[in-house]
């Protein structure tokens, strides 16, 4: 527990509050990568999604090539831009942008499709056209796994952009890749400690976001379901039927 | 190509160190969720503290997969004991990410198997342990490939980070890479970690045939079944 004392020690300090190099200024470099890639991310992979989901096309081409991208290493992907781009924000930037593009139009096709068929049949034939079942019905309904998709896209880029630090571009990775060489194990750990709390406390806002998107009327049917379960007792599961219990 | 040839040993070398490392964590997870998927569908519908199992196993299991990998195997040494370099840290690290991904993945396969043939296997005499092994795990099974498949692509492609840390895997010719400047090396660490991923992916969907014979036949039978329809259709 040693280590942990120097750690929190570390993160105590006062020199490491300030300055160029210090955790605001870390932490502002992070969430400011990280909020732009985000960004770049949504605005190509959101619309990908929504056209998937709403017509139903595209689906083929897209869902084996955004499961293909998971076998991409992020760090080799990172390093490879780096190189053969040159030095700056681009490279990695592209980089991480490709490699938040697939949760998302996941998100967004799988949480279209997740909708009633019969909900956007009956949108349909109460008069909403193509645009209006897509903004007014599947959209707000889709809304909670769409955010899901932008939630595991954003620890993704957390996570790499933690990983990309070894770039002169800063972040919160900065503070492992200085001490790795080092041995400095007191910042080793604060640094750690820090992205695993930034990752942790965007995690749990999004999981926020997911709850206070999903709309009412979910909800409600979320919550009969439940009772209609409790009550009828042939749904209980019957594991009290196994012999060794009886 | 001449840097590849001339490098093969070293190469192939880190190629084995890198499946070596995968492996573990793959198998390692996975039987650690079995059980845990089980608990957590086991309590799902009992009244009390108990059915409070579920929803917490799949919050820890969440908050386990929101962890960055880097700071995690930095954060290990210091919790369980290890040296920094030690490729346990990696290990342990992998193999609680396959666990945060499969207990979801196993808890939602196995719940979703019939309550009816359930019920219908233990009015045969099937015993829990029986009726689970004989019954659920093969109704579930294509779901806990699915994960699986999951799992092993996201841990071949994390194995890589470990070399920030000296853990070496295919993802040396990354660090080694950059530090030269060399795009062939870097080009061979991203080829061989997806080779290594597709050539793993291709075994479990094997693997799954083999244990899973009917889920082929499904298969084409349904296709056999659209085909028919297209043709009534028409």
């Amino acid at each position: 527990m040693n280590s942990y004392s120097q750690a929190f020690a570390w993160l105590a300090d006062g020199a490491h509050w300030a300055g160029p190099n210090g955790i605001p200024q870390r932490l502002l470099e992070h969430l400011g990568y990280t909020g732009l890639t985000l960004v770049i991310a949504i605005v190509i992979a959101l619309p990908v999604g929504l056209y998937i989901g709403h017509t139903g096309r595209g689906r083929e081409v897209v869902v084996p090539f955004t499961g293909a991208l998971r076998a991409l290493p992020t760090l080799g992907l990172v390093i490879l831009l780096a190189l053969g781009l040159g030095i700056g924000i681009l490279p990695p930037l592209i980089a991480l942008v490709i490699l938040a593009l697939p949760p998302i139009i996941a998100g967004a096709y799988s949480g279209l499709e997740s909708v009633d068929r019969q909900v956007v049949d009956a949108a349909r034939s109460v008069g909403f056209t193509g645009p209006g079942v897509l903004w007014r019905v599947e959209v707000p309904l889709a809304l909670p796994l769409i955010v899901g998709g932008i939630r595991s896209a954003c620890l993704q880029v957390i996570a790499t952009w933690t990983v990309a630090a070894f770039l002169p571009l800063g972040g919160l990775g900065r503070f492992l890749y200085d001490a790795l060489p080092n041995q400095d194990y007191a910042q080793l750990l604060a640094g750690s400690i820090l992205v695993i709390v930034l990752a942790l406390l965007v995690d749990g806002l999004f999981a926020l976001v997911q709850r206070l998107v999903t709309p009412r009327g979910v909800l409600a049917g979320r919550t009969a379901d439940i009772r209609t379960k409790t009550q009828s007792p042939t749904r209980k599961d019957p594991s009290w039927l196994a012999p060794e219990e009886a | 190509m001449n840097w590849v040839v001339t490098n093969w040993s070293q190469i192939s070398d880190y190629g084995l160190a890198h499946i070596w490392l995968s492996i573990p964590p793959i198998v390692v997870g996975f039987a650690i969720s079995l059980p845990l998927g089980w608990v957590a569908n086991r309590f799902a519908i009992s009244n009390g503290a108990l059915r409070l199992v579920r929803p917490v196993l799949l919050t820890v299991a969440g908050i386990l997969y929101a962890i960055p990998s880097l700071p995690l195997f930095a954060l290990l040494p210091s919790l369980i004991g290890t040296r920094i370099l030690d490729p346990l840290n990696v290990e342990i690290a992998l193999t609680l990410y396959a666990i945060a991904l499969m207990v979801r993945t196993t808890a939602d396969g196995l719940a979703a198997v019939s309550d009816d043939v359930k019920l219908s296997a233990s009015a045969m005499g099937y015993s829990t342990a029986r009726r689970f092994f004989g019954v659920e795990l093969p109704l579930a099974g294509p779901v806990l490939l699915a994960g699986l498949r999951v799992v092993s692509v996201s841990t071949v492609s994390l194995v890589t980070i470990g070399s920030v840390i000296g853990v070496n895997s295919l993802g040396f010719f990354f660090i080694d890479g950059y530090q030269r400047a060399f795009l062939t090396e870097v080009w061979v660490g991203i080829i061989g970690t997806v080779v290594i991923a597709l050539v793993f992916d291709l075994l479990l969907v094997l693997l799954g045939r083999w244990l899973m014979p009917w889920t082929r036949r499904q298969r084409v039978s349904r296709a056999a079944r659209l085909a028919a329809a297209e043709v009534v259709g028409a």
